[in-house]
């Protein structure tokens, strides 16, 4: 256990941390693009989908707390070693140019990596929580139902949420900054750990960058389409229901909107 | 040609320092970057002022003693070079060139540009060795060791202790030099009882020196007079993982 302690106390050993938990939240980015794409799929499979997830109950709550358990150990690990970086080169350079030979990725891993965090910040508010003052339309995304399954709607709550250009280019720029972290960060990881030798460094480092590039893509598609008129037909039709039913709430949100 | 200096002065350790200016008489262009500084340093001790001190010993490239950063790159332009066997032709006519010390809270400035380079000293005492019973050499391959082994060490061996990673790392990381160390032995069957101890040892005195993490940036390898590769980084990171899980007294 000492032992243990001591590693985890060094920077290597910090490292190691900041490696794993990195790992797990990689694995999640991925997971989460590909259900994202969903969304391309109908809203029958992307509210099935997301019912699925949202009936699990206390698993999707032990998920969560394991994601928030990895960001917590990640950003503590990462803000320890910061201190340590800093206080390693208290007179800086005067030459006044970026480390030699240091790529964009990985000298921004923590200013890049401070953005991603506010915005997962946001996107939960949005998104989860359905807080109704971030999403900028004026409809309440708790309370959109899926006419035929009576479940959320989720289909609808993407459609309302990326029309709104500014929040869907905030999303898109977002998303570019977390793809240039795990640019750097999916490849340093297996370095950290020391799974790597010599001819495999070269498919994990660019190995890294094609996928941070797919994963760019895969995540700016979804806002990218919603503002290129993706689904329009399905919210148009949506609200014909919607007026057919005139419910009083339903009008004042739309005015709204 | 002439070139235009920006080099850092520092009277000793506690003083402040500052840039000066200094215009260089004619040079010849196959003059190494230090020979110039022999020649800046003879006319500033003609006119009576106090010369740039700067570090160097072999200046052939193989003693690790000679140090600067040159335009902000460690040894300056070239790769795979030290300061020591970088000419004077590799700058243009009336070039402004900065001169600074290496920087970091383990390398403090002695004078000028010279700095002290113990800490490196100290990771080498806490493990960057091999105890073996001295006597008669041993037969010539009496151990065997595979050919890839042996060039692989004699790569890590190649490193030549003069900072520049650490300098040129924005974390001021000593993680390169200290891989090259534990690698260089980790390698060789000479090496293998102590094996586990050294890294861990090697590891806690570079943290304990002050020196950063690594962030996997590359610089490091990009400076190095020896092209020291970031795998031996990788090869300390596996070591030092197995010998905390292993644990015990015996290996701590």
């Amino acid at each position: 256990m000492i032992s243990l302690w001591r590693m985890l106390n060094s920077t290597v050993g910090k490292k190691y941390l900041m490696a794993l938990s990195g790992a797990g939240l990689f694995l999640f980015a991925s997971g989460h693009m590909i259900g994202n794409l969903q969304l391309f799929l109908g809203p029958e499979a992307l509210n099935r989908y997301a019912h699925f997830l949202q009936s699990l109950g206390e698993i999707l709550w032990v998920i969560r707390l394991g994601l928030l358990g990895l960001i917590v150990l990640h950003i503590g690990s990462a803000l320890m070693l910061t201190l340590e970086n800093k206080a390693a080169r208290p007179a800086d350079y005067s030459h006044g140019k970026p480390p030699f030979a240091a790529s964009l990725a990985s000298r921004t891993m923590l200013g890049g990596g401070v953005l991603v965090a506010l915005f997962v910040v946001y996107h939960l508010l949005h998104y989860t929580v359905c807080l109704k003052a971030v999403n900028f339309t004026g409809i309440d995304f708790a309370h959109l139902t899926d006419p035929e399954t009576g479940h959320h709607d989720v289909y609808a709550m993407v459609l309302y949420g990326f029309s709104v250009w500014y929040v869907s280019l905030f999303y898109i720029v977002s998303v570019g900054f977390l793809c240039l972290h795990l640019s750097h960060g999916a490849s340093a990881m297996f370095q950290s750990l020391g799974l790597r030798s010599h001819a495999w460094w070269p498919v994990i480092s660019k190995g890294a960058m094609i996928w941070s590039v797919i994963l760019f893509l895969g995540y700016s598609v979804v806002p990218g389409s919603v503002l290129l008129g993706y689904g329009r037909s399905y919210l148009e039709n949506l609200e014909k229901i919607q007026s057919a039913a005139s419910t009083p709430a339903e009008v004042t949100s739309k005015e709204a909107h | 040609m002439k070139v235009k200096l920006k080099v850092w002065r520092q009277k000793d350790t506690r003083s402040a320092g500052e840039f000066r200016l200094y215009e260089t008489p004619d040079l010849n262009v196959n003059m190494s970057f230090l020979e110039m500084l022999d020649v800046v340093n003879e006319q500033l001790t003609l006119k009576g002022e106090e010369p740039i001190a700067f570090d160097h010993d072999c200046r052939e490239g193989i003693c690790g003693t000679c140090s600067l950063v040159i335009n902000g790159k460690p040894h300056g332009p070239h790769r795979g070079v030290a300061t020591c066997q970088t000419y004077m032709r590799s700058f243009q006519d009336g070039d402004i060139i900065i001169v600074e010390p290496w920087r970091a809270r383990p390398f403090p400035v002695v004078k000028d540009l010279v700095v002290t380079r113990q800490a490196l000293d100290k990771i080498m005492q806490a493990g960057g060795y091999i105890s073996v019973r001295t006597g008669a050499a041993p037969d010539a391959n009496s151990i065997p060791i595979s050919k890839e082994n042996a060039d692989l060490a004699m790569d890590a061996a190649a490193c030549i202790g003069c900072g520049a990673c650490v300098a040129a790392c924005k974390n001021a990381s000593a993680m390169l030099f200290t891989a090259a160390k534990v690698s260089q032995l980790g390698l060789l069957p000479q090496g293998q009882p102590e094996r586990y101890r050294r890294v861990k040892r090697m590891v806690e005195a570079m943290d304990e020196a002050g020196f950063g993490a690594c962030t996997v940036t590359g610089s490091c390898e990009a400076v190095c007079p020896k092209n020291i590769s970031l795998d031996f980084i990788a090869r300390l990171n596996r070591d030092y993982l197995v010998a905390s899980l292993k644990g015990g007294a015996k290996h701590g």
